[in-house]
């Protein structure tokens, strides 16, 4: 099982002629992820390591049977690829660039959504993994091993730092959503996926500042997650007003503070960690119990 | 990015919205001669990144250039709210018959845009929005469809504008629309839009926030850039091409990841609290590859900044494995004295992930005098506001 990512994913690579592309292919490829071909209209015909570049997401598709793309296009390319993807009916896009106009982001989301047939993770994320079944992005797959935690994460280092420290214990899909202001999946989206699957046994769920994603969340699990869920938020010290790294963590006045998140998440009886390593060991509680 | 009025008004105009005719001045003389030339009383309005200008004195009304040059000498220098005035917008005084608010803004939460109207302008938005939610229209736009005239019409019959005025209005959402998505803005804001009394409606003031991502299709948005408000060190950075924050505090942090920085913020404040209050000095996040050129101009921003007392590098061995990043660490203090940086601040680091025991042997083989290796973040965290602290 694992929640959209498992052994039968067939993943095809859009930009996997790109320097960045090739790297983490390759890196995929190691990981055992079955990367069945590329994307690059003007590279058809040719091959990274063997794996063959398709002039089209639709022409991929209908050679290969990939159900995954991930997406390493730069910024001003990305939101054309996605299109193609959703005109493709590509059930899932996996977007890793960092940098994209939210306009853009706007835009190819509301059009996934009007298709109906792709989900969108991402973008400026770092992508998603069932640890021993398959990797569509850049996390790095030896610092952990399959299991039965659920992992949902805004933060590409956090998620890694999380993964390594429950090594022991492991993952059944580990999803980096993403640090922008409009992402594909959300938190919610992904909690409501654990709960459902029968793999995943608890859940770690990790923001940060900005937005209110982390508020809804809580209020959604409140109603519809009974496995336990510990979290952590990080951005207590942030100034207002200033952007964070990631281009959606910002305080805003009063809106988007950790503060707030916390609070909320611990309303509904989510275990906070206050360090990285304190939300481990509550999870670690929570699974050798 | 935030704009200044002045900047808003400038991309309204662009667009064909209605604004007051102005003049931005840094100096008390250049606002008497820009209030000379539009003829009649003029408001003098400070120009600052924060609400409330009024409240705290920053706009006044001006009946002729001497008193123009008065009001903005008086403006000019003034503290609102931490920040310092350096311009005044000077630009014809308008009677005001009514005054409405009108935004557009990304709606994270529905992953898309909302436009937000109201008759009753001119006070505080939120306050509306808390004390009489129903005198405040939302309407989603769909970010493909986007702000048609029948988009702009619903907004303006949703927030009840009279008859006489809708189609201004509506020319007017539109206008805005145009701002937000041609600009690349994720926020634009009039408060008040206001009826005069010929009956015509216009942008008294203006609000936009750019998105930083879109800014290579912008080149002219570089124009907006507030260098001299700017902290230096933060100018620096950007020079860098580094994702630098300055903060208040004496503990700098360096790490990889914009998710793992804010957190090393928040450990390190918590174990602060311990030191009589050490707190962390920055922002930076040198990404997710680590590599040695750009550790070593983190440290260089880092370690030269005067209010940092100790240093935290705390790297998560990812895509880069931790030997990596240890050597990485260890060839950017090369760097840095090779280019003659003064190395005296201690530095404390923790490396985590693949190959964390090989990339520890080589920190620990190395034996710099500065580097001091702690396993977990939580300590390595404790040690460095200890140092901060002199303990």
């Amino acid at each position: 099982m694992a929640i959209w990512l498992d052994e039968n994913s067939k993943i095809i690579v859009q930009g996997m002629t790109g320097s960045e592309g090739t790297k983490h292919t390759r890196r995929m490829v190691a990981s055992g992820a079955n990367v069945v071909g590329g994307v690059n209209a003007k590279k058809a015909g040719e091959n990274v390591d063997g794996i063959p570049v398709f002039a089209s997401v639709a022409e991929a598709m209908a050679e290969t049977g990939a159900n995954v793309s991930v997406l390493f296009v730069p910024p001003r390319f990305t939101k054309d690829a996605v299109d193609e993807a959703v005109d493709a009916k590509m059930p899932l896009a996996v977007v890793i660039t960092e940098g994209v106009p939210v306009h853009d982001t706007a835009q190819f989301f509301q059009y996934a959504e009007n298709a109906g047939t792709t989900r969108i993770i991402g973008p400026n994320c770092p992508g998603i993994i069932s640890p021993g079944k398959s990797n569509a992005g850049i996390i790095p797959a030896d610092i952990t091993k399959a299991g039965r935690i659920g992992l949902v994460s805004k933060s590409g280092t956090l998620t890694y730092q999380m993964m390594y420290e429950l090594r022991d214990i492991g993952f059944s899909t580990c999803v980096g959503i993403g640090g922008d202001p409009i992402i594909g999946t959300t938190h919610i989206d992904c909690l409501a996926a654990f709960q459902e699957d029968p793999e995943t046994d608890a859940i770690v769920m990790i923001g940060e500042i900005g937005g209110d994603a982390e508020e809804r969340a809580a209020a959604f699990i409140k109603d519809n997650v009974t496995k336990p869920v510990v979290g952590y938020v990080a951005g207590f010290t942030a100034p207002e007003g200033k952007t964070m790294g990631h281009a959606g963590a910002i305080v805003s006045g009063s809106a988007g503070t950790a503060a707030a998140k916390q609070e909320a998440l611990e309303a509904v009886g989510v275990k906070v960690g206050k360090t990285p390593s304190a939300t481990a060991a509550l999870m670690r509680e929570i699974m050798t119990k | 990015m935030d704009l200044y009025e002045y900047q808003a008004k400038h991309l309204f105009g662009a667009h064909g919205v209605p604004v007051t005719p102005g003049e931005v001045c840094t100096t008390a003389d250049a606002a008497h001669e820009a209030a000379r030339k539009i003829g009649s009383a003029v408001v003098v309005k400070a120009q600052v990144k924060t609400g409330g200008r009024g409240k705290a004195g920053g706009v006044k009304l001006a009946d002729d250039p001497a008193d123009a040059q008065a009001k903005a000498d008086a403006i000019l220098g003034m503290d609102i709210k931490g920040h310092t005035v350096h311009k005044v917008l000077i630009t014809a005084a308008s009677d005001i018959a009514e005054e409405y608010y009108v935004s557009f803004l990304l709606d994270r939460a529905n992953r898309t845009f909302l436009a937000m109207a109201s008759v009753e302008g001119g006070m505080d938005i939120e306050e509306v929005a808390a004390t009489k939610p129903e005198a405040l229209a939302k309407i989603r736009v769909d970010a493909l469809e986007g702000c048609t005239e029948a988009k702009a019409r619903e907004i303006a019959d949703a927030a009840n504008f009279p008859e006489a005025v809708k189609d201004q209005v509506v020319a007017i959402l539109q206008q805005l629309w145009d701002v937000l998505v041609k600009e690349d803005a994720t926020l634009v804001e009039v408060n008040p839009l206001i009826l005069d009394p010929n009956g015509t409606v216009l942008a008294l003031d203006g609000k936009v926030t750019l998105d930083g991502n879109a800014n290579y299709r912008h080149a002219e948005h570089a124009d907006f850039e507030d260098r001299e408000n700017t902290d230096p060190i933060e100018l620096r950075a950007q020079e860098f091409d580094l994702n630098y924050v300055k903060l208040s505090g004496e503990v700098g942090i360096i790490g990889n990841g914009a998710g793992l920085v804010m957190s090393t913020l928040d450990v390190v404040a918590y174990a602060g609290e311990e030191f009589g209050g050490m707190k962390p000095a920055n922002f930076l996040d040198i990404g997710g590859g680590a590599s040695a050129e750009i550790m070593a101009n983190g440290l260089d921003i880092v370690l030269t900044d005067p209010e940092v007392k100790s240093c935290f590098v705390n790297v998560f061995g990812g895509i880069t494995a931790c030997d990596a990043v240890a050597n990485g660490i260890l060839q950017a203090l090369e760097m840095l004295e090779a280019k003659g940086v003064e190395l005296t601040k201690p530095i404390v680091a923790r490396i985590d992930g693949n190959n964390a025991v090989e990339g520890r042997k080589i920190l620990t083989d190395a034996n710099h005098p500065l580097i001091e290796l702690v396993e977990t973040m939580d300590d390595a965290a404790r040690r460095v506001a200890q140092l901060a602290a002199g303990k």
